[in-house]
């Protein structure tokens, strides 16, 4: 009843291929975008804003990010926490040495560094396949690790092997380092996040997009109706790794502050952006987000309920945590493969029919 | 020269050690085209399970293995009952994140049940360097040439099995086609039952050997990240493939840390084997020995 678009005419070919063509859509992301720049940092404290919302929009992007690559090319990739590493060490890098070109360009360049990286691990896709690609992205991740551990040029020669984001302002404001107010640097990665989704959304519904999907959905046929599968895969590898940069950058200089490689991209990092996708939805920018939220906020709840409700100690919580997430994605693979996004879209489905599902 | 002969000997039998590991992965692939991630954590919960069974329990070594076994047996029972049951038909890349909810599931009661410090295992395999080559001037632990001589008596018991029992045929027919092995009357549950018991044993295999070279401790489910490159390297189907790309990682590696690492640096091996194994795939995309894929549109 409230969501169809019967009686929405589209009197041009603009309207009709519209990035939302249905009214009800459009108002729900001017809603979420209102709530999210003007609600949202009204309404909750610090503690929200650094510790959960923080770390699930620059999740998000990281998931948005791989996607690209998994849900909407195919490509599966284990690679996700050295490609966060690329991007979180080169906008280090760019921050000590250009520090008057300002951080949001810093921060794209950044991401342009780590698509180049990207798309040299994404050679090999051209020529192996399924979970033997998978593997030998993980070539990527141990590689890159170990490069950014070795070689002191990346972390500057410091003693310790961390990497420190220095503190930058953005009109007079500042956003990195340990002074930054979480309201700014919420502000900050949201607006990331915001431009940079309804990017995807629109990428994929392009031409790249749809040539990304006919090499998921079969590459030999795809091949044969003139899809160049060397095109194809390796720009879903540069706009992915494009994206994960990004996403690491800010993981690095806004959220953590400084970083260490080991600990801070190592492959649990690539194994949980992949839970985000499928949990949230191969193919769907909207099951990047849901993913990413529920993975974040999971953990943390589990662990408040556990540590302050019951009163475990953090060692048997810690344990029981881990076999409570393990749990969770097993019955949630179970239930419903195909992710948040997909629940979504039953909504919809009944939303249309509703109150007369006849 | 002597000296090239002991850094590749000792590449081969680390490789031996890894080609256990990658053997767990070959079965349950091949029999139903799960890439189990779980692999490494199975290791490392028999192994724990073995050390506590002996120490909280007191129990001799060999009723310590046949507990462990059954409680392996109990395990992969466990796992198609609550969770393959309802995975059938997924895309293999569903199953694969569920084995990676396994692992954190194996992992996390690996510890609460026994505990999460470093433990000792011993049941008696011989240590220390072999006497014979170490007269010849070349050191070999004598754990490994063990560790060798079982992954090699495995590899025979497996193929005979594979060869020449009823179950085995069944197996093998199941990873030819599931759908034709439902229709002569062969039970997939059953299969995956027996495959991951047989794989839940070549993981305790593997537990025992990697932890009696460096203790049970949680590293130990880091070795399936080992076992990956000499996975794809050996190709994912193929029993001989995971044995032989074992040893040809192990040997690469080892001699790319001696003559090669210290000119970059070191700690080379968390990747090397991985570069070293995507160099094969580039002129064999599905492995040394992985079955040819042929695609049709």
């Amino acid at each position: 009843m409230f969501y169809r678009e019967t009686g929405q005419f589209k009197a041009s070919y603009q309207d009709d291929q519209a990035l939302f063509p249905i009214d009800q859509d459009r108002y729900v992301i001017f809603a979420v975008l209102f709530i999210t720049f003007a609600v949202v940092p009204m309404l909750l404290n610090q503690y929200w804003l650094n510790a959960i919302l923080l770390p699930f929009l620059i999740y998000s992007l990281a998931a948005l990010g791989l996607n690209i690559l998994t849900g909407y090319c195919g490509q599966l990739s284990l690679g996700t926490g050295g490609f966060m590493a690329v991007g979180a060490f080169s906008v280090y890098k760019l921050m000590v040495a250009f520090p008057e070109l300002g951080f949001i360009p810093l921060v794209i360049i950044s991401g342009f560094i780590t698509a180049a990286v990207g798309t040299l691990f994404g050679l090999p896709s051209l020529r192996i396949k399924g979970f033997y690609l998978a593997v030998a992205t993980l070539a990527a991740q141990f590689f890159l690790i170990w490069l950014f551990n070795k070689v002191g040029w990346f972390f500057n020669y410091n003693a310790t092997g961390m990497i420190t984001s220095p503190p930058m302002t953005l009109f007079g404001v500042i956003i990195t380092g340990p002074e930054a107010s979480p309201v700014a640097k919420y502000y900050l990665v949201a607006g990331f996040v915001a431009v940079f989704a309804l990017l995807a959304k629109n990428i994929a519904r392009g031409r790249i997009g749809r040539n990304w999907m006919a090499i998921r959905d079969m590459d030999i046929a795809a091949e044969l109706i003139g899809v160049r599968p060397l095109v194809a895969k390796l720009s879903a590898f540069a706009v992915s790794s494009f994206y994960i940069g990004m996403a690491g950058a800010l993981y690095f200089a806004v959220w953590l502050g400084s970083a260490e490689p080991t600990e801070a991209f190592d492959i649990n990092q690539s194994f949980l952006v992949l839970f985000m996708i499928i949990i949230g939805g191969l193919g769907s920018v909207l099951g990047s987000f849901l993913g990413a939220a529920f993975l974040v906020v999971m953990p943390i709840m589990l662990k408040n309920i556990l540590v302050d409700g019951f009163g475990t100690n953090t060692a048997l919580a810690a344990h029981i945590e881990i076999i409570t997430v393990g749990i969770l994605i097993i019955g949630f693979l179970i239930v419903e493969p195909h992710g948040l996004a997909r629940l979504w879209r039953i909504a919809k489905e009944k939303l249309r029919l509703w109150p007369f599902p006849y | 020269m002597l000296f090239f002969i002991e850094v590749a000997l000792s590449g081969l039998m680390a490789g031996v050690m890894y080609s256990l590991v990658a053997l767990g992965f070959v079965l349950i692939f091949k029999a139903s085209g799960i890439f189990n991630f779980a692999q490494g954590v199975m290791a490392l919960f028999a192994a724990l399970t073995l050390v506590g069974l002996m120490e909280k329990f007191g129990m001799p070594v060999w009723l310590a293995i046949i507990g462990t076994i059954a409680v392996m047996i109990a395990l992969a029972w466990l796992i198609e009952r609550l969770m393959l049951r309802h995975l059938v038909n997924q895309e293999p890349i569903i199953l694969f994140m569920a084995t990676i909810g396994l692992a954190y599931v194996l992992e996390g009661m690996g510890d609460i049940m026994w505990g999460s410090d470093v433990k000792v295992l011993d049941i008696g395999i011989p240590q220390g360097a072999w006497d014979w080559l170490w007269d010849q001037g070349i050191y070999i632990e004598k754990l490994e040439m063990f560790a060798a001589a079982t992954a090699a008596i495995m590899v025979i018991v497996l193929a005979i099995f594979f060869q020449k029992t009823r179950i085995g045929r069944a197996l093998r027919a199941v990873a030819d086609d599931h759908q034709a092995a439902l229709s002569v009357g062969i039970s997939l549950h059953t299969i995956w039952v027996v495959v991951w018991s047989v794989s839940g044993i070549v993981a305790l295999v593997a537990g025992i050997m990697w932890g009696s070279k460096s203790g049970v401790q949680f590293s130990l489910s880091l070795i399936a990240l080992k076992a990956l490159p000499v996975l794809i390297l050996g190709g994912f189907t193929s029993v001989p493939g995971a044995i032989i790309g074992g040893m040809i990682i192990g040997v690469g590696e080892k001699l790319a840390e001696v003559y090669f690492g210290p000119m970059v640096g070191g700690a080379i091996e968390n990747w090397f084997a991985y570069m070293l194994a995507l160099a094969f795939l580039l002129f064999r995309p599905q492995g040394l020995f992985g079955e040819k894929i042929i695609e049709r549109v």
